[in-house]
């Protein structure tokens, strides 16, 4: 038993949990899946006093088709989301990213939005949700508002929800027939964190001409990044393979990664060109690119 | 509540069970100290090494990562719970005879994980079964027989669990 001492309350309804943590300030933690912060909380690297667990509230489990978008409760078991047919058709960006969170263990536990109101920078989910200009669905006490990925995600750990705020749900934009999205990540092991990961999301013309690109980063600052530079290159319409090569250079010089025990600067952004370069071949054609 | 306990009810291995713990009891110590089920293993208490992994409603977790009043009403099968019996299970008897175990901390982890995993895919070729396995760490096999004993357990039982 490693975890520090805590009050544990497990409501079954949000209303119950939104009353709860309005009244107990910020010293309580909510507990989705618990594949990242229990590890914190064994590790007594987070000591909350109240502990509020989502885990009761069946509501908050859902993947409902709203306005072309796909709306994912904060619950919804990642495994869940992975296996189902509306996000690898309505979302498959989203479908293609989810392997990667964890192994399956880990991944039948832990939930859609747990992964990204905790907000490690290794995380894929904030990079798909920059990508797909994924709305952020926020409740607190009486009161809803909804936040743009680009707003949500303030540094490593650290989102734009406030005290008393959870993370209700998240409304992905469906992908329609001129949408072609991949994503990608190396790291040192195959489940283990990665290094560097770019999630793609493409629009293309009758032509096959790029119409819009957006891509995001991970794993080269304290939140994913868009990579503008290379957007715009590939916006260009051109998606020849000097196109693609020229938007992956753009990426590398673009990004402002550090050192670490794990990848050094240099490394970091030869990946980031490496991954756009691959997760736009494989946007593109479908078939995925042997490592570089 | 703080440092009061809980009651906690659980199916393990068929059978109901009922203890006090307190809120911040993970479901390993509560399978290990409460009931005695000492084939869950406990490694490295983040959820990396893959040495505590039972089986949750069916599906694989980490027994580290729960708190057991979390997972109260759950059923939970630890490796004590593969066979009714006692015997060695199919997967248990391949890892057996391929030799697919040295000091055998992480085979509990390793033979649950393969429950789940050739229950999804019964026919798993060697690429998916290392990458089935991929987040269970074995320190002394160097895997080669481990991956052996899943295949040779699948060829064994097909579509069977266990």
């Amino acid at each position: 038993m490693k975890p520090a001492p805590f009050e544990y309350v497990a409501p079954e309804s949000e209303a119950e949990v939104l009353d709860l943590l309005g009244r107990h300030g910020d010293d309580v933690r909510l507990l989705a899946g618990g594949q990242s912060l229990v590890p914190m909380l064994n590790l007594r690297i987070v000591q909350p006093a109240v502990i509020i667990d989502l885990g009761r509230c069946a509501s908050l489990a859902y993947l409902n088709d709203e306005n072309g978008a796909l709306v994912c409760g904060t619950m919804t078991r990642q495994i869940t989301a992975e296996r189902s047919p509306d996000v690898r058709q309505g979302c498959p960006l989203l479908a293609a990213a989810l392997p990667y969170l964890g192994g399956k263990a880990h991944r039948n536990r832990g939930t859609v939005g747990g992964t990204l109101a905790h907000a490690d920078r290794l995380a894929e989910l904030p990079a798909v949700a920059l990508a797909l200009d994924a709305e952020l669905i926020v409740r607190s006490e009486g009161a809803e508002r909804t936040v743009a990925a680009v707003d949500f995600f303030l540094s490593d750990l650290t989102t734009s929800l406030e005290e008393g705020e959870m993370l209700h749900a998240i409304r992905f934009p469906k992908a329609g027939t001129t949408a072609r999205s991949a994503f990608a990540e190396v790291g040192n092991r195959r489940h283990g964190f990665a290094v560097v990961g770019i999630a793609a999301a493409l629009e293309v013309d009758s032509d096959g001409a790029c119409a819009q690109a957006r891509l995001a980063a991970m794993g080269v600052g304290a939140t994913p990044v868009r990579l503008a530079a290379a957007e715009q290159i590939l916006e260009q319409g051109s998606l020849s393979a000097d196109a693609v090569c020229a938007a992956g250079d753009a990426a590398a010089q673009a990004v402002d990664p550090t050192d670490d025990i794990h990848a050094s600067v240099a490394y970091r952004r030869r990946l980031t060109a490496t991954l756009v370069q691959r997760t736009v071949h494989e946007a593109m054609d479908g078939t995925r690119r042997a490592a570089a | 509540m703080s440092g009061g306990t809980v009651e906690v009810r659980l199916t393990v291995n068929g059978a109901d069970v009922v203890r006090r713990v307190e809120p911040r009891y993970l479901l390993v110590d509560f399978l290990r100290h409460e009931l005695g089920l000492t084939g869950t293993h406990i490694g490295c208490e983040q959820g990396v090494c893959g040495a505590c992994t039972v089986l949750l409603d069916g599906v694989t977790a980490r027994s580290c990562l729960h708190f057991a009043v979390q997972v109260a009403g759950s059923e939970v099968t630890t490796i004590e719970g593969v066979t009714a019996d006692g015997t060695l299970s199919p997967i248990q008897a391949a890892f057996h005879s391929n030799h697919a175990l040295q000091c055998g901390y992480c085979t509990p982890g390793f033979v649950l994980t393969t429950v789940e995993l050739l229950r999804e895919n019964p026919t798993p070729d060697e690429a998916e079964i290392r990458q089935g396995l991929t987040n269970n760490i074995c320190r002394c096999t160097g895997y080669v027989n481990i991956i052996k004993a899943v295949a040779e357990a699948a060829s064994n039982m097909p579509g069977r669990e266990g």
